[in-house]
């Protein structure tokens, strides 16, 4: 056998599972097919730390959603995440939400959610002045947070990779077959073998599933649309705002992002084509009224992108985690609150293989991973010293989120290989002139640091060169 | 035969009738001030344009030096004019104004520096 | 303590400098991001600069050298690769592979410039693919790099860039689809029609907007489909483009963070500071100029605007400020925004700046001081797209001056 584990993709689902594997003595082999962790599913959602009252009772999401909430706050200094427990309100327009709003709290305190409270009109209104006059009561959920999906996918990842696991990109996984001992895993980066396979492979998982197991299920690609808003309305709200949940989800909300932007969505659509990220007038359009219904203010004439991330719904409305066949795990249909719950998937998944291999504890497991300095966050000494240290970091490369020339290398020297890769490593093109004046520097940076010419700088996966 | 022209001296944009026969100008309508009818006889008897473009340099900085065609060329020798120039390759130093090309593709027009290049 | 800190070493910031010079101040520092001084003409390699000012017609670099030239013989201080992170009324910090500096000055002149408008504030549907430009980073890409960003493409807006790059697309060898512009009119100039587009029988369609960009990795093709009054696209008239690049050239908007950090108001419409006749902003010693104030057509008029500006910051070191009593200036109907927005009561001859809010022809713009007709100017034309100016002889202004257009 090659390997102990293969995980087949590089989202926050298998990332998660190679960074709980980490303290394993394990040899881990992660596949994934785009060309850089966060390609899928992870790259395009809301970025809530959800508290939990969403999920029924007794599922696996209110399980792990709770459980994962909790890691990440335990975890996120160690971690380096981008994270800020801001918590968040479920609001209530009439006499009928207000009585669901009672429901929720007591299926929160059942799921194990704490410190949530019924908040008055007025006090809702005190502490969001900009919400609407409508609004009736509201849940307050503390423990709710915002996170950087990025900086959390990437996070389990280098930690991982930190501790032995390595990663191959552009590896479709096409096959799979059991073999004595283990299973054989066909890619279109080659075959690799391993005594045991995680499945985390987003809106393939049923394919992947398909491949291995008899019972078989299906994930639906529900694809939700979002419009981000410039960092100057930034204070416009600080918590995260959700309306009543329906069938399709927690609905659309509006909240703060991790780095100060004001983000609005989603809708929800089920789509044939799992790999349609694309936007349609309609659905921004829905984005737009039903934000407005929360914070009747919220200034569209500030969105500097909007963009459409898919979810990866199961037939069953629950996460699917199990082991179907003696060393094939499923980690699949994790959508919301997948990113949440990503650190306690990981945890269960990777235990769960832990014991069938029976592996044992390293003996030396580094369990820290550092954040890429924030130049521009750091007190202006430090800056100063930073900048002594190394000059690329006084170097601006993206006037508007003020990312230098080091931080930018420093993302390359951790893996990034694309224009994406170093946006979303450190934020250089993800502000209000998206890209238009750093595009061509980051491109010249790539080229010199990989040591390839400019015409083979692709946006993300192949056949996104940006010239032609 | 008749050309229809739009012009360019002022934001109005009249549009402007030449009517021609065996190369000359009968008759110039459509436009509202003098400069219309200059506008339009030049453009219909001898369209002439610049050309700016860049050439290759041999710095290591710059890659290109911009350049452009000092006076206009014929219009029609602009597709000529730019295959000259992608020929070019210039080595510093370059100052404004130095002519690159010499009576580019038989314009009778040089080819100008409009940057600098040190060395 | 310096005496004069200039943002930005583009056309205004030059302009600036060199006014400020000449009007006795010595102790003047640029600070300017990129690495090197000109600004954005550096890429705008095409002709039709200076008339104005020169009386000749130059390109880009060109225009930028001849203000260069004069910054250089004045031994006027400049840092390169250096960006400005915070202003403060008489404070300015920069950051630059040597550190981190703050300088305190007596008077700061913001001459940040403008920045292009993304795809994401338009809202455009579909994919997010490679091959989706701004044009003036297609711009940057080809004419100060040398690449090639395209070989089938489509343009969204017929602003003056917007038009530049078909014709620079279509020499460099590309193909120019089509140019889509949402308004009934071209925001660019006609002569940039007519020599850009019409020379090399580019299609420019009116009322039409990109409704659907193709390509998951690299853009495979876009729809264009023709707009209502509302500016919505009515259904049936879509037509669609194979392209591997979609270009916008869709607006400029001033870059006004900084001035934000220094507490200046900003006028919701022009998204520049609000400015007096001294085009001074509302915090002591703060003055701006150029594309940061209001985007401008013509770079003239940007070194016109910024060597006042120069002038008035020289005035205020030299002498302190004046009278704070001033008039408003109302934009009537007709006229979307003024730049200056107040005059100090005793300001002498001023030039307010002006731009229309539709086309207008054979219109009359009246200046009024209170109910007293100041000036009425006959005008064969009036669009958008073209900077408006009256000048007011002064000396005394006592009530709000209204600017309207009468049709």
């Amino acid at each position: 056998m090659d390997y102990d584990v293969i995980i087949i993709g590089g989202g926050v689902t298998g990332t998660a599972s190679a960074w709980y594997l980490a303290r394993y003595d394990l040899r881990v082999l992660l596949l994934e097919k785009g060309s850089d962790f966060c390609e899928g599913t992870s790259k395009a959602n809301s970025g809530i730390v959800h508290a939990g009252y969403d999920p029924l009772p007794h599922t696996l999401k209110a399980q792990l959603n709770v459980r994962g909430n909790a890691l990440i706050r335990e975890l996120h200094d160690m971690l380096g995440l981008d994270f800020v427990q801001n918590g968040a309100m479920v609001v209530a327009f009439n006499e009928k939400e207000v009585k669901e709003l009672e429901h929720l709290r007591a299926q929160g305190i059942y799921n194990g959610v704490t410190g949530q409270e019924i908040l008055t009109r007025d006090e809702v209104l005190r502490r969001e002045p900009n919400l609407s006059h409508d609004i009736a009561a509201a849940l307050y959920l503390p423990t709710s947070g915002i996170i950087c999906p990025f900086s959390l996918n990437y996070a389990f990842a280098e930690n991982a990779m930190t501790n032995g696991m390595r990663p191959v990109f552009g590896a479709e996984a096409t096959a799979i077959e059991r073999i004595g001992g283990g299973y054989r895993v066909e890619s279109s980066k080659g075959t690799f073998t391993a005594r045991a396979v995680i499945n985390a492979a987003g809106v393939y998982a049923d394919r992947v599933n398909d491949m291995v197991a008899e019972r078989h299920f299906t994930i639906t690609a529900r694809r939700g649309e979002y419009m981000l808003l410039d960092k100057t309305e930034r204070g416009f709200i600080s918590s995260t705002i959700f309306q009543m949940p329906t069938e399709a989800g927690k609905g659309v909300l509006v909240t703060s992002t991790a780095h100060g932007n004001i983000l609005i969505g989603p809708d929800s659509k089920d789509i044939e084509d799992k790999e349609n990220t694309s936007t349609d007038a309609e659905g921004l359009d829905y984005v737009m009224r039903l934000a407005r219904k929360s914070a009747p203010g919220v200034n569209t004439r500030k969105v500097i992108t909007s963009f459409a991330g898919l979810r990866a719904h199961p037939d069953g409305n629950d996460f699917i985690i199990e082991m179907p066949v003696p060393g094939f795990v499923n980690a699949a249909g994790i959508e919301s609150p997948g990113l949440t719950a990503s650190p306690a998937i990981g945890e269960m998944v990777g235990t769960m293989v832990a014991e069938y291999l029976g592996a044992r504890r390293k003996e030396r497991y580094i369990e820290e991973r550092k954040a890429i300095v924030k130049a521009s966050q750091l007190p202006l000494d430090e800056r100063k010293r930073l900048i002594a240290k190394d000059p690329l970091y006084g170097r601006i490369v993206c006037r508007c989120e003020e990312i230098s020339e080091g931080e930018i290398v420093e993302a390359i020297r951790r893996g990034a290989t694309t224009l994406d890769g170093v946006k979303r490593r450190v934020r250089a093109g993800m502000g209000r002139c998206q890209a238009g004046f750093c595009t061509p520097r980051v491109m010249e940076i790539l080229s010199r640091e990989l040591g390839i010419p400019m015409e083979e700088i692709r946006k993300n996966d192949e056949g996104s060169e940006v010239l032609v | 035969m008749k050309r229809e022209l739009t012009c360019i001296s002022c934001p109005l944009g009249c549009q402007i009738s030449v009517e021609m026969e065996d190369g000359n100008i009968i008759s110039v309508t459509g436009n509202t001030c003098p400069r219309g009818e200059r506008y339009a006889r030049q453009e219909v008897l001898d369209p002439r344009r610049t050309v700016t473009s860049t050439v290759e340099t041999e710095d290591s900085i710059h890659r290109r030096l911009p350049v452009k065609t000092v006076p206009e060329i014929p219009k029609d020798s602009i597709f000529p004019v730019m295959n000259e120039i992608r020929k070019q390759c210039v080595t510093p130093p370059v100052s404004i104004g130095d002519v690159i090309v010499h009576d580019i593709a038989g314009t009778g027009s040089d080819l100008v520096a409009t940057g600098n290049l040190t060395e | 303590m310096r005496e004069l800190v200039i943002i930005g070493g583009g056309a205004a910031g030059l302009s600036a400098a060199v006014s400020a010079y000449d009007s006795g101040i010595r102790d003047i520092l640029i600070v300017e991001r990129a690495p090197e001084l000109g600004g954005i003409l550096n890429q705008c390699i095409h002709n039709g600069f200076g008339l104005h000012t020169f009386n000749e017609e130059l390109t880009g670099p060109e225009y930028a050298g001849r203000f260069i030239t004069e910054v250089l013989e004045r031994k006027i201080e400049y840092r390169l690769n250096a960006m400005v992170i915070d202003v403060q009324p008489h404070l300015v910090t920069y950051v630059s592979s040597e550190g981190i500096v703050t300088e305190e000055t007596k008077a700061i002149i913001l001459a940040m410039g403008c920045r292009e408008r993304p795809r994401g504030a338009l809202n455009t549907p579909g994919y997010r693919p490679a091959g989706i430009f701004s044009a003036g980073t297609a711009q940057r890409l080809m004419n100060i790099e040398g690449y090639k960003v395209g070989s089938r493409v489509v343009i969204l807006g017929s602003g003056d860039i917007g038009l530049i790059m078909a014709r620079r697309l279509t020499l460099e060898g590309a193909k120019v689809l089509a140019v889509a512009e949402i308004m009934p009119y071209s925001g660019g100039l006609k002569r940039n029609i007519v020599q850009c587009l019409d020379d090399y029988s580019i299609p420019l369609y009116l009322s039409h907007t990109v409704t659907e960009i193709r390509g998951k990795r690299r853009v495979e093709g876009v729809t264009i489909a023709k707009v209502d009054e509302r500016r919505r696209p009515i259904p049936g008239t879509e037509m669609d483009f194979d392209c591997d690049t979609l270009l916008l050239s869709v607006g400029l908007l001033p870059e006004n963070e900084l001035s934000l950090k220094a507490g200046a108001a900003l006028s919701p419409v022009t998204g520049g500071p609000v400015v007096d006749d001294t085009l001074s902003t509302d915090i002591d010693g703060v003055f701006a100029a150029g594309n940061v104030l209001h985007v401008h057509d013509l770079v003239d008029y940007v070194s016109e605007e910024a060597a006042i500006a120069g002038r008035n910051a020289a005035s205020y070191i030299l002498s302190g400020s004046h009278s704070e009593d001033k008039v408003k200036v109302i934009p009537g109907n007709g006229v979307r925004y003024t730049v200056p927005q107040y005059i100090k009561r005793n300001a002498g001859s001023v030039t307010i700046r002006f731009r229309v809010s539709d086309v207008f022809s054979n219109a009359t713009i009246a200046v009024r001081e209170g109910e007293n007709v100041l000036k009425r100017i006959k005008k064969r034309v009036l669009a958008p797209g073209e900077m408006e100016k009256v000048a007011l002889p002064g000396p005394q202004y006592n009530e709000e001056i209204g600017i309207e257009v009468e049709v």
